[in-house]
C-alpha cells in the first residue's frame, strides 16, 4: 500500500468511526431530555429509568466520541499538513466555534451525569438540553467546514496564493446549509432507528416490556419524522452538487454521456473503460427532471470533465445508490409507523411489525457511511474542490501504512469494546430498573 | 488581536498541563500505589475527577484549534516532524480516556475486566505526559531538522534524544506531584491524606531529580538551558518564586492546610512554564541550524486572527463561568442547595 492511499484510508476509517459516535452524541441527549421531561412532569419512574439507562450508554459513547475526535483534530495535521497550512486560516472559523461548543458540551455533561439528586431538577434538566444543543451545534459547524472543502469560498486564489481571506464568508459558503441540514436529519434518523431497533428487539423477546415500549416510542418518533423529510433535503443536496460539483453529480449517477432526456441509472456496475454501466436500470429523463425540473434539458456528464479530474466512478455511484435505497426504505417504514400509530394500533404489538424495526436497526448508519463516501470520494481528486489536489496535501513522512494498520486495529478494538459494554448495559436493565416498574 | 490569540494559546497550554496533567498524575499515582491501597486511591480519585475529566481535556483541543487556525505553518511543521511522538501521545489519550470511562460504566463489575481497564488506565496515564514532555523538549531545543535527509534524522532522532526524554520524565513527575497535592485535599480520612502526602513528597523528589537530569543532559548536548533560565530576570524570578512557594507548600501541608496548597502547586508549574516560555517568546518551534518559527512572524492573515480572537473571547464568556461552577459544584464537602 503506498503512503498516499494509506493516508486516505486512515482518514476515511477515522472519520467513518467518529461519525457514528458523533451522530449518537448529537441525538441521544435530545432523547434523554424528552424522557427526563416526561419523568419530571408525570413522576412515572419508567421515564427516570429510561433516562438513566440511556445516560450510561451516552457516557460510553461520549468518551469514545471525544477521543476519536481528538485523534481527528490531530490527524488533519498529521496526515494533511500542506492542506492545513493553507486551509486552516480559511476554514478554521467553524472549528474554533466547534471547540467552544465541545467545551460547553463536556461541562454540561459533567453536570448532567453526576448531578442526579444534587441540583434543582429543572437546572439538571437544562444541563441535559445544553448537552444536546451544543452537540448539534458542533455537528453543524464541522459539516460547514467540510462543505467548504466541497465549495471553497471566502478567499481569492491568485497564482497559487490564498489572498483576501474572509473566514466568515468561508463558513457560510453556498453548500453549508444543504449539507448541515442533511447531516443533522441523518443523525436523527440513523440514531432514532438504531435505538428503536434495539428496544424493539427487547420487546420482541418480552423483556421489560413497559420500559422498552416507552423507550422505543421516543426514539422512533424522532427517527420516523427525520426519515420522512430526509429525501427532500437530499434533493436539495443533489441540486447543490450539480451547481458546484458537476463531476461529483455525474459520478453519483454514473452518467457518462451528456444527452437530452438525461437518464438516472439505478444500480449496475459502471465501467470506465467502455464508459457504460453494466446491468443497471435506466430511467430516461428522470435526471433532467430532478436537476432542472423538466424532462428534456440536458445535464452535463462525465465527458465534459477531463479524466484527470474525475472521481472514482464506481464507488461514488454505488455508495449513492445504497444511500438512496436505504433512504427510501426508511421513509416507508417511517410512514408505516405513523399509519400504525393513528389508524392501526393493533399493529404495534404484532411480530412482523417489530421485526421490521429490528431489521432496520443498522440502516441509518449504513446510509450515513454511504453518504459520506459520496461526499468525500466524489470530491476526489481534490481535497479542496478545484484548488488543491489531495495528493499535494499528504504528509511527506513515509511508512503511513503502519499507522493505518495501527489505527484500524484500534478502531476495531474500540468498536468491539463498545458493543460489549452496551450489551452488558442492556443485560443489566432488569436488575437495575425492574424493581420499580 | 494577535496578542490576545497568543495569550489564549498559552493559557490553554498551561491549563492543559495543570488540569490534564493532574488527571494523568492521578493515574501515575495509582500506578505507584501498593496493591492494598489501590482501590481506596481509585475511589478518591474517581470522586474528584469523574465529573470534570472531560472538561480538563478540552484545553488540548482548544490549543490545537488555535494552532491550526492561527499558526498553520508552525502546526504543519510540528505535525510533520513530530508525527510519531504526537501519534503515541494520541494513542495514550485514547487508551486512557476510554479505559477511564469504561471501568465506570461497565454495568457488570467483574474482576478481570476491571483489572484490564485499570492496567490500560495506569500505563497510558504514564505514557501520555511522557510524550507530551518529549514533544515540548524537542520544540524548544533545536532538535527538529528540516533539512534532514534520512528517515531517522528527520522523524526519529529529533524527539528520541536524551534531552527530550528527560524533559518527558520530568513532566511525568510534575503531573504526579500535581495530582498528589490535589488529592490531599480530596481525601476521605486522615489515613488517605497521609498516603497522598507521602506520594506528593515522593513525586516532588522525583521531579527535583529529573529536573537536575534535564540540566545535566542539556549541558552534555550543548543546549543553553542554564542561559535560558538564569540569563534573564523574568525567568530567574519565576524560578525563585517557584522554589519559595515550594517551601511554603510543605510548611502548609504540615500545618494541616489541605485545600489551599493546590494553588501553590499550580503556581509552581506555571512558573516553570513561564520561565521557559519567556526566554523563547515569540518563538514556539526552534529548528536546527538557527531558524525559528515565531508566533509573531508565522501567523495567519489579519482577518483570520481577528475572527479567531473574537470567537475565543466570546467563547470564554460562555465557558469560564460554567467551568468554574462545575468545579465549584463538585468540590468535596461543599453542600449544594
Ligand atoms: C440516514 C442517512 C441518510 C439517508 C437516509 C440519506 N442520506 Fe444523503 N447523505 C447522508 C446521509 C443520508 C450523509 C452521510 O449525512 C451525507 C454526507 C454529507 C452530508 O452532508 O450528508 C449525505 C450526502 C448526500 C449527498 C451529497 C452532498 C454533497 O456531497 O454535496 C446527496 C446528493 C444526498 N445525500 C442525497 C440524498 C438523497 C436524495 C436521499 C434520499 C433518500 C438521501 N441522501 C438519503
Ligand atoms: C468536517 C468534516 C470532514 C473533514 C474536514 C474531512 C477531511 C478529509 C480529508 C482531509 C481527507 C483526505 C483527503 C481526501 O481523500 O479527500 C478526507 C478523506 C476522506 N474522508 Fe473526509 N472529512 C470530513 C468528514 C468526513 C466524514 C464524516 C466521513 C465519514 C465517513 C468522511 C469520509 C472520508 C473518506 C471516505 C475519505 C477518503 C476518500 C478517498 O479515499 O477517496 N469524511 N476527509
Ligand atoms: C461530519 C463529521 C463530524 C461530525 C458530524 C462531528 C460531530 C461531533 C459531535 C456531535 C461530537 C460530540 C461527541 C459526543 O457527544 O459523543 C464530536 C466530538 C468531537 N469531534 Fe467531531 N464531528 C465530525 C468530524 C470531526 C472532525 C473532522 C474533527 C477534527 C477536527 C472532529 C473533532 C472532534 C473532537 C475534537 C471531538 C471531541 C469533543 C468532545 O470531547 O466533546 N470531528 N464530533
Amino acid at each position: 500500500m503506498n503512503d498516499f492511499i494509506a493516508a486516505r484510508s486512515q482518514m476515511a476509517i477515522s472519520l467513518g468511526f467518529h461519525i457514528i459516535y458523533s451522530c449518537i452524541g448529537m441525538v441521544m441527549p435530545v432523547f434523554m431530555a424528552v424522557s427526563h421531561y416526561k419523568w419530571i412532569k408525570t413522576g412515572n419512574p419508567v421515564y427516570k429509568n429510561i433516562t438513566q439507562a440511556w445516560s450510561k450508554g451516552v457516557a460510553i459513547f461520549f468518551a469514545t466520541g471525544a477521543v476519536s475526535g481528538t485523534i481527528l483534530s490531530f490527524e488533519l495535521g498529521l496526515l494533511w499538513p500542506k492542506f492545513m497550512e493553507h486551509a486552516g486560516p480559511i476554514f478554521g472559523m467553524p472549528f474554533s466555534l466547534e471547540g467552544v461548543a465541545f467545551f460547553i458540551e463536556a461541562i454540561a455533561l459533567g453536570f448532567f451525569l453526576y448531578g442526579w439528586n444534587k441540583f434543582n431538577k429543572w437546572f439538571h434538566w437544562c444541563t441535559g438540553i445544553i448537552v444536546g444543543v451544543s452537540g448539534i451545534a458542533s455537528g453543524i459547524l464541522v459539516v460547514s467546514a467540510n462543505s467548504w472543502m466541497n465549495n471553497p469560498s471566502g478567499f481569492d486564489f491568485v497564482n497559487g496564493q490564498y489572498l483576501n481571506i474572509d473566514p466568515i464568508k468561508a463558513m457560510f459558503n453556498g453548500s453549508w446549509f444543504s449539507e448541515a441540514l442533511h447531516m443533522t436529519i441523518a443523525a436523527f434518523s440513523a440514531t432514532g432507528f438504531a435505538v428503536a431497533g434495539i428496544h424493539a428487539l427487547m420487546i420482541y423477546r418480552k423483556r421489560n416490556i413497559v420500559f422498552h415500549t416507552q423507550a422505543f416510542k421516543i426514539a422512533i418518533i424522532f427517527g420516523a419524522v427525520a426519515a420522512i423529510i430526509q429525501p427532500f433535503s437530499g434533493d436539495l443536496s443533489a441540486k447543490n452538487a450539480v451547481k458546484r460539483q458537476p463531476a461529483k453529480l455525474a459520478a453519483m449517477e454514473a452518467y457518462f454521456h451528456t444527452q437530452p432526456y438525461s437518464p438516472i441509472v439505478i444500480g449496475g456496475i459502471p465501467d470506465t473503460a467502455s464508459k457504460k454501466v453494466k446491468y443497471g436500470i435506466e430511467i430516461p429523463g428522470l435526471l433532467s427532471f430532478l436537476v432542472n425540473d423538466n424532462f428534456k434539458q440536458e445535464v452535463n456528464g462525465l465527458d465534459k470533465i477531463p479524466t484527470k479530474n474525475q472521481p472514482p466512478i464506481a464507488i461514488t455511484h454505488l455508495a449513492f445508490d445504497l444511500m438512496i435505497s436505504i433512504g427510501s426504505v426508511m421513509m416507508l417504514v417511517g410512514i408505516l409507523y405513523f399509519v400504525a400509530l393513528w389508524k392501526k394500533r393493533s399493529w404495534l404489538s404484532k411480530k412482523w411489525f417489530l421485526n421490521l424495526f429490528i431489521l432496520s436497526t443498522p440502516f441509518g448508519f449504513i446510509a450515513v457511511e454511504a453518504g459520506w463516501t459520496v461526499t468525500e470520494v466524489g470530491r476526489q481528486p481534490w481535497i479542496i474542490q478545484g484548488i488543491m489536489r489531495t495528493s499535494e496535501a499528504v504528509t511527506p513522512m513515509p511508512g503511513i501504512h503502519y499507522t493505518f494498520y495501527l489505527f484500524t486495529a484500534i478502531y476495531f478494538t474500540l468498536s468491539i469494546a463498545v458493543i460489549f459494554l452496551l450489551s452488558r448495559q442492556i443485560k443489566m436493565v432488569p436488575e437495575l430498573y425492574d424493581r420499580k416498574t | 488581536m494577535l496578542y490576545i490569540v497568543i495569550a489564549f494559546l498559552f493559557f490553554s497550554i498551561l491549563l492543559y498541563f495543570l488540569l490534564g496533567g493532574a488527571d494523568f498524575g492521578a493515574g501515575i499515582i495509582e500506578l505507584f500505589t501498593s496493591a492494598d491501597n489501590k482501590s481506596r486511591t481509585r475511589k478518591t480519585m474517581y470522586q474528584a475527577m469523574g465529573p470534570i475529566w472531560e472538561a480538563n481535556h478540552m484545553w488540548l483541543i482548544i490549543a490545537v484549534v488555535i494552532m491550526f487556525v492561527g499558526f498553520p505553518l508552525i502546526y504543519g511543521a510540528m505535525c510533520t516532524y513530530l508525527h510519531i511522538p504526537l501519534l503515541i501521545m494520541l494513542l495514550g489519550i485514547t487508551a486512557r480516556g476510554t479505559a477511564f470511562s469504561f471501568r465506570n460504566y461497565d454495568a457488570i463489575k467483574g474482576e478481570t475486566t476491571q483489572n484490564f481497564y485499570n492496567h490500560i488506565f495506569v500505563y497510558s496515564s504514564f505514557v501520555t505526559p511522557l510524550f507530551l514532555g518529549i514533544i515540548a523538549g524537542s520544540v524548544v531545543s533545536r532538535q527538529i531538522d528540516i533539512h534532514a535527509t534520512t528517515f531517522l534524522s528527520a522523524y526519529i532522532f529529533n524527539w528520541l534524544n536524551w534531552f527530550s526524554v528527560t524533559v518527558g520524565l520530568f513532566t511525568v513527575a510534575l503531573s504526579g506531584y500535581l495530582a498528589a497535592v490535589y488529592l490531599i485535599g480530596e481525601a476521605d480520612d486522615d489515613n488517605d491524606a497521609r498516603r497522598f502526602i507521602r506520594k506528593a513528597w515522593q513525586m516532588n523528589i522525583a521531579a527535583v531529580i529529573f529536573g537536575g537530569f534535564v540540566f545535566f543532559v542539556a549541558d552534555l548536548e550543548n543546549i543553553q538551558l542554564v542561559h535560558w533560565i538564569f540569563g534573564n530576570p523574568v525567568s530567574l524570578i519565576a524560578v525563585i518564586a517557584a522554589s519559595i512557594s515550594l517551601a511554603l507548600l510543605w510548611l502548609m501541608i504540615y500545618n494541616g492546610k489541605r485545600k489551599i496548597i493546590r494553588i501553590f502547586a499550580a503556581f509552581q508549574v506555571t512558573m516553570v512554564l513561564l520561565s521557559v516560555g519567556y526566554t523563547h517568546f515569540p518563538n514556539l518551534v526552534m529548528v536546527k541550524g538557527g531558524q525559528n518559527l515565531s508566533l509573531l512572524a508565522h501567523h495567519a492573515p489579519e482577518t483570520t486572527i481577528n475572527d479567531l480572537g473574537l470567537a475565543l473571547i466570546i467563547g470564554s464568556f460562555l465557558i469560564l463561568p460554567s467551568l468554574f461552577y462545575l468545579y465549584y459544584s463538585f468540590q468535596k464537602k461543599e453542600e449544594i442547595i
